[in-house]
């Protein structure tokens, strides 16, 4: 089937016209996204002023008075920079996940690898675990390494007991492992609770209160760790077509794998220890993505940053409004939402077949 | 070009592959014959660094556990038995990841001369027109060629098929081992396979070595290998009878 030559284009190159346009577009959609996110709130802050205070503290400039300057540069604006790299860096760790182990059902919180975060940095905060010198980097080494950990003991599980290591088996154990360090950092958290977080921030995640110190570290992980995971997307495309052909066109299976969880550990590690676990965003929206990109990575693994990003922010923003005055979990709203998106496109998916 | 020196292949306490040696050469196309479990998809696997061996593989005088995983992918294309994929890549995308191994540089992806090594097998295996088909939505020979046309992307020197039949009908059986035997033709390459069809093997190789449970049962020149002496004793049954009774009932 000849494609049709429309307006001096063929359609191939529309095609990849169409992937960069699309890039346009998410950008336009996170901006957005992240602007009503610091206009809407308990406090409702017009537009205009959101964008004033921006600018002129921007070049340095007085913000008018009546502007509420603090409201929207040092509580909103941080939280919404946080949502949108917590929610990219979930999304592109689940994309790659999935690729990887060709998977459509892995991801962080289905492979165990977030509870497995979530119990380092609680047992880091309980046993007192610092790094000094840093605020953050005992809880933070902590929730990467036993995100590795738990990674490397699920897949040696599921290798032991079927050595195909099958979708079913991986999300099994996964599964299970959730909700045996789940339970273990209920112990914790219940035996030592006046200095750590509680248990809900642990399993249902949470953005409220952080700062700039954090956005700092989330973006350098971000910047690191997803550089390297979008460097592998041809490794990734290989992969997902299966991990013998991989071998057989020349890539170094072993080594990419390994990169690749390892990288994918400390990401989650980074986000966990910063919001919690937070569930679903890493497993639903590299579905939403693909639905647009199709499933080549190079451009799969950028859409799913976007669009987890995006995803995260409306759940925060949702539930910061929904009940108001009374704040959610944001792994509340990611979950219901979440569930229910991904049954209707396993479901869609399915069918289609 | 290929030469196997006591390969011995063991799956805990069950030895699939009991030192086994031969040798390829330049322009001979190698037939693995043998009962099903003979171990012949194993040597291929073996040879492609997917199961570990004891024994040494040397690929024009080097042992290929030397080479890095992309330098072996320039020199060895292997089609497996076991293909599926299963997310909706397009066939030109799996296709082209045969390039793979001449852009693996770090810094830089160029690949010269890359797209029409794609284009090429594209239009050899008959995919020109299925080029941006889901491949989820393909037939099990659509499937076949693709993997195939990956292959000779690849543009190794040896190839290696594991049952290129499979999946594929006759006019096709006939399209592809005619493509492959022409592919032998330039110097410098040659081809090992697996071929259940006993009559296509005798057809196509110059060579075979008959397997059974794991260690070499015969060796040499295809004439001399597949006898029906040779048959009889690994298949256990008088294979050339059956074939013959077979091809009776055409008359």
């Amino acid at each position: 089937m000849q494609l049709p030559d429309l307006w001096g284009f063929d359609m191939k190159r529309i095609a990849d016209h169409f992937s960069w346009r699309t890039y346009v577009l998410f950008t336009l959609a996170l901006i957005a996204a992240m602007l009503l996110c610091i206009c809407v709130g308990s406090v409702s802050i017009p537009l205009r002023d959101t964008l004033t205070a921006m600018w002129n503290t921007l070049w340095n400039m007085e913000v008018p008075a009546g502007i509420s300057k603090n409201i929207i540069l040092n509580v909103r604006l941080p939280r919404v920079i946080n949502v949108a790299l917590v929610g990219a860096a979930l999304s592109l760790c689940g994309a790659a996940m999935q690729g990887l182990l060709r998977n459509p059902l892995a991801d962080g919180s289905t492979l165990g690898v977030s509870s497995g975060a979530s119990l380092g940095a609680v047992i880091a905060l309980a046993f007192g675990v610092i790094i000094p010198g840093s605020t953050y980097g005992g809880t933070m080494l902590m929730a990467m390494f036993f995100a590795f950990l738990s990674l490397a003991l699920i897949l040696s599980l599921a290798y032991v007991l079927d050595r195909s290591l099958s979708t079913n088996s991986i999300i099994l154990i996964g599964v299970i492992f959730s909700m045996f360090a789940s339970s273990v950092i209920n112990l914790i958290v219940t035996f030592a609770e006046d200095h750590i977080k509680s248990i809900t921030f642990w399993t249902m995640g949470s953005l409220s209160g952080t700062n700039f110190s954090h956005s700092r570290i989330l973006a350098l992980a971000m910047l690191l760790c997803g550089g390297v995971i979008l460097r592998y997307a041809r490794e990734l495309n290989a992969f997902s077509i299966g991990e013998d052909n991989a071998r057989h066109i020349g890539v170094n299976v072993k080594r990419v794998k390994m990169m690749i969880l390892i990288t994918v550990s400390v990401l989650i590690g980074v986000c966990v220890s910063i919001s919690g676990t937070i569930s679903f965003v890493g497993l639903v929206m590299p579905h939403m993505a693909r639905m647009i990109t199709g499933p080549n990575h190079k451009r799969l693994l950028p859409a799913s940053m976007f669009s987890g990003a995006i995803f995260l922010l409306l759940a925060d923003l949702a539930a910061r409004t929904l009940l108001r005055p009374i704040e959610l979990s944001i792994g509340v709203v990611t979950s219901l939402v979440g569930a229910v998106a991904f049954i209707t496109i396993f479901y869609r998916t399915r069918k289609a077949r | 070009m290929l030469k196997a020196n006591h390969i011995t292949v063991r799956y805990g306490d069950h030895t699939v592959v009991n030192d086994l040696s031969f040798e390829l050469k330049e322009g001979q196309w190698l037939m693995l014959a043998g009962p099903n479990g003979a171990g012949k998809s194993t040597l291929i696997e073996a040879i492609s660094q997917g199961v570990s061996y004891s024994g040494t593989f040397e690929l024009n005088g080097k042992d290929i556990r030397s080479l890095k995983a992309f330098q072996l992918a320039k020199q060895i294309g292997v089609l497996s038995q076991k293909n599926s994929v299963g997310y909706a890549y397009t066939v030109e995308e799996v296709v082209g990841l045969g390039r793979y191994a001449y852009t693996s540089n770090f810094l830089s992806t160029r690949d010269d001369g890359g797209k029409d090594q794609v284009e090429k097998a594209l239009e050899v295996t008959g995919l020109k027109d299925l080029r941006h088909t889901s491949v989820l939505t393909l037939s099990g020979g659509e499937l076949q060629r693709t993997f195939l046309a990956q292959v000779f992307a690849q543009n190794p020197r040896l190839l290696i098929l594991d049952e290129p039949a499979n999946h594929l009908d006759l006019v096709y059986q006939k399209h592809i081992f005619s493509l492959i035997r022409e592919w032998l033709k330039e110097p410098g390459r040659a081809v090992l396979s697996v071929v259940h069809d006993l009559s296509l093997a005798k057809r196509y190789g110059t060579h075979a070595v008959l397997l059974n449970q794991g260690s070499c049962a015969a060796k040499g020149e295809i004439d001399q290998v597949l006898t029906q002496k040779n048959l009889c004793r690994v298949y256990d049954m008088d294979v050339y009878a059956w074939m013959h009774e077979m091809l009776e009932q055409w008359k």
